[in-house]
């Protein structure tokens, strides 16, 4: 299995390479998207063959100059090949079906290697492979983010987002320098007979959590995320929320679960915890104000990476806190979600470019009424919207259920200071679930519902064939994976093994349980439940009621007519995308996203309009923009007095500084 | 002969609660109306309201899709699917082990995005105003109801509403601060969940401060009077809830014989009255607050709530 995975790495590297000559024909576009579907579908295989066989390692003929670069399928790495060939076998599908004619090479020679970096990520038992296919999928999905560098905001957020992966990948490079200490073998087999301790696993931690959480869109390095996957093409963004920050949560995984070793004691989940719930209702929150649709999706998938890192950090704290059973409940909630967030968010960002590719915008006020216009794409994203929403019986639910009872139980963990930050956790949890469903009213509605804003959103056309199964084939996982969802922590449990020794509580294969005698959640029984309730409405009204339904105007409030050349009636006289998030931006963007709102009003008897001025500003990002500049160049300025020094002074500097180097060198040994 | 006591306790109770949801509504008017000296409608007006809307054929706006259609039966049957794992008169219903607190949230809203579509539906501006306030509303009482449910969860040891109800009918937990403190957040979060004053005026559609009101502003006939339906039970999901969870005095235990459930019956109807008195005196008593003061009151059941899982904390760590 692992021959087979390694040889499609290095297919995927090789169509990267070919897809150059194959940009010159027609065709050769679309046969680089279709090898990649079918490149998804082998990884999914993977995935599967690996948890069901169990693991396998293999050594590379080549490597870096101290050995041989090391390959290894264990568990953790197959389940995280789920998420991954999931959302590229979508987007590769979406992508065949969408694209008609030649593409730049610029934007198809990158896409096999990004997939092929991830999937060497994944796949790495050295640290020096993990990194060679973390910096791939950096840079390729840079060159992606950049591909239509004309626009200035385009150029700005590949930029800022080289800058974060220089630095996330500087610290994931540390975080192993440290990690394997004088000896300097960083084969994950060796790093994992010398686990560090104290000081040097915060260390490890706090790097790791700089490197892998950046990419995966932590707060508060998640400042990039909703500049750069927005930017790159539909299908690349699909799979840089989709499957690009479950890799990154990998990494995370990795360290934390297995190369750190399981002896790490509790207050080792906390800054993961309080990071993860930032995230959450920051994502979550922002969300709720964005007016770009797809600038929403990559803000919602900053909230459900926080609903996952809460999780993991949860699974840390259980296990430090020896309660094995509950470790293995909050670690399958994360396990759970990072493939069902890697599906819906992959169909919802799917859905957002066939948008834009049929009625040619993103801003959500330009938008409208699509339903009429686009129903197949329609109800797809409304299955996704409503997993993203948490509502039963769909697959967000049943995760999400999940890492609830995991917060209601993490009061076990005795000591009372985490007791009451948990509880805290819990209420932010919940806020971040619900604003989240109020993120996907908010997108699904204005983009599908109402009145076409614009005329262009009236006259929008959907596509035909393999677009309409990229959407369908999500579409219908959402439900599926959230009806079974026992089966699915069955098919984890060896992942479960390596990250917390223990296997989830069982509860059957159709029902997920907190504990043995605790709350279960059975979705098939509650989705059979459901209809019948819907059932019995239809059938004691169908018995009442008369048939059909008459046609008439809406009642509009009492504004005046619409002009006749406004065809669908006056766009500013229904909600806009501002409007909508009115009410959440002044009872939680004022204090958490230093929203404003003021209005302007002319002087008495004055005919100048009223202005209302709105707006939010992330906190992230105003330090980045503002502090961060201000500190490098005090920094230079101070660096640039070196400049006056004498030579004695110069060469004292470099004598120090060379001692200091040996005295780290000789400390590092001792230890 | 358990198994078949159960299904029949689960279907009696799916029966009684499909007949007391109108019902309820008509009592609660009709206090209401009594305490502030009119003679009030009859107890039977809200039946007789939805028979008449239901032989109307409802009017649809002419861009309306097909959410239109669907909403209001999703909404309607997510209420019964909700309101039937509640416990109300017995214990250990052939539901119990589904009666999940955080699932009844879930499928509540489900109920309240089908409404909020709904309003959004047409592009009429008083749809899109309730659909945004309604959804903001609930960002603030989910988590206080997930804290309230904490507390409860320590207590009980599981999110289970027949679990919960079991242990704290056979008296092990005691009075306790705690518990009075996830009633008061559970409290607030039904008001603002029902749409009741001071939250939202449910007898009103002329008011600019409505929420609920103005989702189901185009929807008329059929489509109408099943949402009054899903309001109406979501109502006595509520009064049930509480009364389960607070006052389970009277409740038939799991696996008893049907005579006891006569006594649990009346025990509910007692209790349920008891709660709609309160509803109806607290309603007639307090002025409608403005919409912006409404996260500060979901904010104080939020904090009320994480004050009673702290002492609890507190407690257990001294004990």
């Amino acid at each position: 299995m692992l021959t087979a995975l390694a040889l499609l790495v290095g297919l995927l590297a090789a169509l990267g390479v070919a897809a150059l000559p194959l940009a010159r024909f027609p065709s050769g576009a679309r046969t680089v998207h279709g090898a990649v579907a079918v490149a998804g579908l082998g990884l999914v295989a993977g995935g599967i063959g690996g948890l069901l066989n169990g693991p396998a390692v293999m050594e590379l003929p080549f490597g870096p100059p101290w050995g041989p670069a090391r390959l290894a399928l264990d568990p953790l790495s197959s389940w995280f090949l789920l998420p991954l060939g999931l959302s590229v076998a979508c987007a590769g599908l979406y992508a065949f079906g969408g694209v008609h004619g030649r593409v730049a090479p610029r934007e198809l020679v990158p896409w096999p290697l990004f997939i092929a970096g991830m999937a060497l990520t994944l796949l790495a038992a050295d640290g020096f492979t993990l990194l060679l296919g973390f910096e791939a999928m950096s840079l390729a999905s840079w060159a992606l983010v950049a591909h239509d560098h004309a626009r200035a905001e385009n150029r700005e957020a590949a930029r800022i987002y080289l800058g974060f992966a220089g630095y996330g990948g500087l610290a994931l490079v540390l975080a192993f320098g440290v990690l394997a200490g004088g000896a300097g073998d960083v084969a994950f087999a060796v790093l994992r007979e010398a686990p560090p301790e104290g000081l040097r696993a915060l260390a490890v931690m706090l790097l790791v959590l700089a490197g892998a959480g950046s990419k995966a869109g932590l707060a508060p390095l998640h400042v990039w995320l909703p500049l750069a996957h927005p930017a790159a093409p539909s299908h690349v963004s699909a799979v840089m929320s989709g499957a690009m920050t479950k890799v990154a949560l990998y990494v995370l995984a990795r360290f934390l679960f297995d190369l750190m070793g399981p002896a790490q004691p509790i207050w080792m989940g906390a800054p993961l915890i309080a990071l993860g719930a930032a995230s959450a209702v920051i994502g979550a929150l922002r969300a709720n104000l964005e007016e770009d649709s797809k600038v929403l999706l990559a803000c919602s998938t900053i909230e459900n990476v926080g609903l996952i890192a809460i999780g993991m950090g949860l699974a840390v704290a259980f296990r430090g806190a020896d309660l094995p059973a509950l470790a293995a409940l909050a670690a399958g909630a994360a396990l759970l979600h990072t493939l069902n967030h890697a599906v819906f968010k992959t169909l919802l960002f799917l859905a957002a470019g066939e948008v834009l590719h049929g009625a040619l915008s993103r801003q959500l006020d330009r938008l409208g009424g699509l339903i009429h216009r686009m129903p197949w794409t329609a109800w797809a994203a409304l299955t996704g919207a409503m997993a993203a929403a948490a509502l039963p019986p769909l697959s967000g639910f049943a995760s999400e259920w999940l890492l609830l009872q995991a917060l209601l139980a993490a009061w076990r963990i005795g000591d009372i200071a985490f007791q009451m930050g948990a509880a805290a956790v819990t209420a932010l949890a919940a806020l971040a679930a619900a604003l989240a469903a109020a993120a996907m009213v908010r997108f699904w509605g204005l983009v599908f519902l109402g009145r076409p804003r614009t005329p262009r959103a009236a006259g929008a056309e959907e596509s035909g064939g393999a677009v309409r199964w990229a959407l369908a084939v999500p579409a219908g996982l959402c439900v599926v994976l959230g009806l079974v969802p026992g089966l699915l922590l069955d098919l984890a449990e060896p992942a479960l093994r390596v990250m917390v020794g223990t296997s989830a509580p069982r509860a059957g294969w159709d029902a997920i349980g907190a504990a043995e005698g605790g709350a279960r959640y059975w979705p098939l029984a509650v989705a059979l439940l459901l209809a019948a309730a819907v059932g019995l409405a239809v059938w004691v009204v169908r018995r009442r009621a008369p048939a059909g339904v008459m046609r008439g105007p809406a009642w509009d409030c009492g504004f005046i007519a619409a002009p006749p050349h406004f065809p669908f009636g006056d766009p500013a006289a229904q909600p806009s995308a501002a409007g909508f998030g009115q009410p959440l931006r002044r009872m939680l963007g004022q204090g958490l996203l230093s929203a404003r709102e003021r209005v302007t009003m002319p002087a008495p008897g004055a005919t100048s309009p009223a202005v209302l001025d709105s707006g939010f500003r992330d906190p992230a990002l105003a330090f980045l923009e503002g502090a961060l500049p201000r500190w490098r160049d005090a920094a230079a300025a101070r660096a640039e007095r070196l400049r006056d020094l004498s030579i004695r002074q110069c060469l004292g500097l470099a004598f120090g500084a060379v001692v200091l180097m040996l005295a780290l060198l000789a400390w590092m040994g001792a230890r | 002969m358990a198994v078949v006591w159960s299904i029949l306790a689960q279907a009696l109770h799916i029966a009684l609660i499909l007949a007391a949801a109108p019902l309820l509504t008509g009592v609660v008017r009709w206090m209401k109306a009594r305490m502030m000296g009119r003679r009030g409608p009859h107890v039977l007006q809200p039946l007789r309201d939805l028979l008449k809307l239901l032989r109307k054929r409802p009017v649809l706006a002419e861009n309306a899709s097909a959410i239109s259609l669907a909403a209001p039966y999703l909404a309607a049957g997510a209420a019964v699917a909700a309101a039937a794992l509640v416990p109300s008169f017995a214990r250990g219903m052939a539901f119990a082990p589904l009666a999940d607190l955080i699932l009844v949230a879930g499928l509540l809203a489900v109920g309240r995005v089908a409404m909020a579509l709904a309003g959004m539906d047409v592009g009429t501006p008083f749809g899109g105003l309730g659909a945004a306030r309604e959804m903001s509303f609930a960002a603030l009482a989910e988590p206080a109801l997930v804290v309230a449910a904490l507390s409860l969860a320590i207590l009980a040891g599981t999110t289970n509403l027949d679990a919960i109800a079991g242990s704290f009918r056979d008296g092990a937990l005691g009075l306790r601060v705690s518990l009075g403190l996830a009633l008061v957040a559970l409290l607030a979060v039904a008001i603002a969940e029902n749409a009741r004053i001071p939250v939202d005026n449910p007898s009103t559609h002329l008011e600019l401060t409505m929420v609920h009101e103005a989702m189901i502003l185009e929807a008329s006939g059929r489509h109408l009077a099943l949402w009054d339906y899903a309001a109406q039970m979501r109502l006595l999901l509520w009064l049930s809830l509480l009364a389960a969870v607070f006052l389970p005095l009277g409740q038939a235990p799991a696996g008893s014989a049907p005579h006891w459930w006569v006594v649990g019956l009346a025990a509910w109807l007692v209790k349920i009255g008891g709660l709609a008195l309160g509803l109806a005196a607290f309603e007639s008593a307090i002025a409608k607050m403005r919409v912006f003061r409404v996260p500060e009151f979901l904010g104080a059941a939020l904090l009320l709530g994480l004050l009673g899982a702290v002492l609890l904390f507190v407690s257990t760590g001294l004990a």
